[in-house]
């Protein structure tokens, strides 16, 4: 028997929060491709700013309520490739001593995915149908990147797209600076580091930067913004979604 | 950097870095080079990969029987004539060269660039015993005359521009030098010869000690490091005992990563191979040879979250590519050893409350990781470390406190609702335009230099509803 795929979305504490029109365009997206969408309530956080300031024990409090919470979905999206590493690679280990829930993790594991390996591995969807007009680029968030070795899916998406020119961004794969808690411990280093890959998107000559993370959108929406640019930053599923269905 | 130095908050002094012009302009250049330089010679190196793997692996199983090793390359250093000294600290490694240095009435010294030697501060343990050190090596000739410590593993002066060495080398040398590095490394090379001559030790580190021969490995691009070795009578080796490995074949692993990670070349200019003191029937070298064998704080991490650390060959890729050195340089760091694996080394040599806060300085993207030629996983460790600062009770109260509170609000849905709630209702006056431009308090931290967006109107929970 096969009916359609089914997934749920995570949407992430900052996707909750500062960019529910990513969680709305994923939903359209994913309807538009077949995909029966659902919504676990009660989600807040992956954890991982816990994890990574070194409060493991927090963090799998946080992992532990996250779990049961996905228990159910056949497979789970993630907008950032950040929290989709969290729960692909860490959360497994951090139940070391509770082999039961180490079982389960590793389950949720196999079943999470960011959303541009989402459509092209697993619907194998590389051509969503959609349309977007203008030059875009694309930002390489690091733990897409380097933590999930994935540079080509949301490339190959937008390349696909009609109307879109997709540039190559000048230092693609270097840190755009925000690293959570990183961007407030240390707020100069961290728009400094901000500041040239602003000044490479604007090279670029791209009116939109591209990403998979809601993390790097804060930080390089926020630097365009406070420079006055006319560059957007949009998360790679409202490239993707299309217009809003009459 | 000196005690005062220190106690200047490394916020501080990475903003100092920031602000400093000629610093930026000089570390753009020099690090944009070196990772175009890298990434070219491992493209047309097919091998690389898997070299770097078997160099990991040795490692790896170095680490295990270390004292098997180190045992068998003091035997062999001591068949060949050579003296073994062991080191459990930085200050008994300097007695032991002072004590050298005073039984052998050494008045000058000439080095080789050797970072274990910047680690222990051996030039100025020699100068307050009288004894003159001379660094050989360019960089670190100009940061001797500038009375500086390296701001880079492997690029001592890479915080320098050519003008700046060009003023430094008229004003201490007393001339008119233009800035150009062809002149100002002549002048250099006339200024060394005659310290060559003088000298009557020569101190190096080690690259790598090679076990069951008994060789200790320079790999350098100036010459300096043979002469060194083999102009003066008595040659010492300073290594921390992390450098042995087993065999003269695990060292070509080695040599073919080495030279690429750092500088981009198949293999550096002088790979200078050093076994004992002369020998009957050779025509040059010392009539001495001393190996230092250091722990310093090595031995202790063996078994613990750092090992890894260990591992590293000092080749400084993943500075070049860590987005923090690159905007701060290695003295905002303000120890021996800058970038992230600097972190790392700090916390084993100097315990983890000298890195209560350099710790942070990481945004973990995992470019230093990914460049490492044994690839040593900086960035886990660094969490690892953070999670120490919080176990130790290093970290300060206010953050423990806030990150459990933070925790609790994460496990409680209804007050990740509230918080929301509050948010919007907090960030009212200070929405602009639809951003938020000036915050108050700690929030200031984010929007010093950048903008943010407001907490929605309506979260993608609530919105869910209509969406189902």
């Amino acid at each position: 028997m096969t009916g359609p795929i089914r997934a749920s979305l995570m949407v992430t504490c900052l996707g909750d929060l500062f960019f529910p029109e990513v969680g709305v365009a994923i939903v359209r997206l994913l309807r538009r491709l077949g995909v029966t969408v659902n919504f676990p309530p009660n989600q807040t956080c992956c954890g991982l700013p816990l994890f990574n300031s070194g409060y493991h024990r927090e963090a799998a409090r946080v992992a532990r309520r996250t779990i049961p919470l996905f228990g159910a979905s056949e497979h789970v999206v993630v907008p950032s490739g950040s929290c989709a590493w969290m729960v692909k690679k860490e959360y497994p280990g951090l139940f070391r001593d509770d082999p039961e829930l180490a079982r389960e993790a590793e389950a949720l594991a196999r079943r999470t995915y960011e959303l541009s390996q989402f459509l092209v591995k697993v619907l194998g969807a590389s051509r969503v149908g959609t349309s977007f007009k203008g030059k875009v680029t694309y930002h390489d968030s690091c733990h897409l990147l380097r933590g999930l070795g994935e540079s080509q899916s949301p490339r190959t998406l937008l390349g696909n797209l009609e109307g879109v020119q997709l540039v190559e961004l000048p230092g693609a794969d270097e840190c755009c600076g925000f690293g959570g808690s990183f961007s407030v411990r240390l707020p100069d280093v961290s728009t400094s580091i901000l500041a040239k890959k602003i000044a490479n998107v604007e090279k670029s000559g791209a009116e939109c930067v591209v990403a998979c993370d809601a993390g790097c959108l804060l930080q390089m929406a926020g630097g365009l913004s406070r420079k006055g640019s006319r560059v957007r930053a949009l998360h790679l599923a409202q490239v993707l979604a299309g217009p809003d269905e009459p | 950097m000196s005690d005062q130095a220190l106690r200047t908050p490394f916020s501080e002094r990475a903003g100092a870095a920031l602000r400093d012009t000629s610093l930026q302009q000089a570390l753009t250049l020099a690090t944009t080079k070196f990772i175009g330089l890298r990434k070219e010679a491992f493209a047309t190196y097919p091998q690389g990969e898997r070299a770097r793997d078997q160099a990991r692996a040795i490692k790896e199983a170095t680490l295990q029987r270390l004292d098997h090793y180190l045992n068998m390359l003091a035997d062999n250093v001591e068949r060949l004539g050579g003296h073994v000294h062991w080191a459990t600290t930085g200050e008994e490694a300097c007695e032991t060269i002072l004590r050298i240095c005073r039984e052998c009435r050494v008045k000058t010294v000439v080095k080789s660039k050797s970072m274990a030697t910047e680690e222990i501060e051996l030039n100025e343990a020699l100068e307050h015993a009288g004894v003159t050190p001379i660094e050989t090596d360019l960089g670190e000739y100009i940061i001797q005359l500038a009375r500086e410590k390296p701001s880079h593993i492997i690029a001592p002066a890479i915080h320098k521009t050519r003008g700046q060495v060009a003023d430094l080398f008229s004003r201490v040398l007393k001339g008119q030098f233009p800035a150009d590095p062809e002149v100002l490394t002549a002048v250099a090379r006339k200024e060394l010869r005659q310290k060559f001559l003088q000298a009557d030790m020569g101190i190096t580190g080690a690259n790598f000690a090679v076990a069951d021969t008994g060789t200790i490995v320079l790999v350098t691009n100036e010459g300096n490091g043979r002469m060194v070795t083999s102009l003066p009578r008595i040659h010492v080796a300073v290594m921390g005992i992390d450098k042995v490995i087993p065999s003269m074949t695990d060292l070509m692993f080695f040599l073919g990563i080495l030279a690429r990670s750092a500088t981009g070349q198949k293999i550096s200019v002088y790979t200078t191979l050093v076994r004992g003191p002369r020998q009957p029937g050779e025509l040059e070298g010392p009539d001495e040879f001393h190996l230092i064998l250091m722990d310093n704080g090595r031995a202790r991490q063996i078994a613990s979250e750092l090992r890894e650390a260990l591992y590293c060959l000092r080749c400084g890729a993943c500075l070049n590519v860590c987005p923090v050195y690159r905007q701060i340089g290695g003295h905002a760091y303000g120890y021996t050893y800058p970038g992230p694996i600097g972190i790392l080394l700090t916390a084993m040599l100097k315990g983890d409350r000298a890195v209560k806060d350099l710790a942070h300085a990481s945004s973990l993207c995992g470019a230093c990781q990914e460049v490492c030629p044994v690839r040593i996983d900086i960035p886990r460790m660094l969490i690892e470390l953070r999670q120490r600062l919080d176990r130790e009770r290093i970290a300060p109260l206010a953050e423990r406190v806030l990150f459990k509170t933070f925790a609790q609000v994460l496990t409680t849905p209804a007050l990740f609702r509230l918080a929301a709630t509050l948010g919007r209702l907090a960030q009212r006056p200070f929405v602009r335009g639809g951003r938020l431009q000036n915050l108050p308090l700690v929030f200031a931290r984010w929007t010093k230099g950048r903008d943010l967006p407001p907490v929605a109107a309506r979260t993608f929970s609530e919105r869910w509803r209509e969406l189902r």
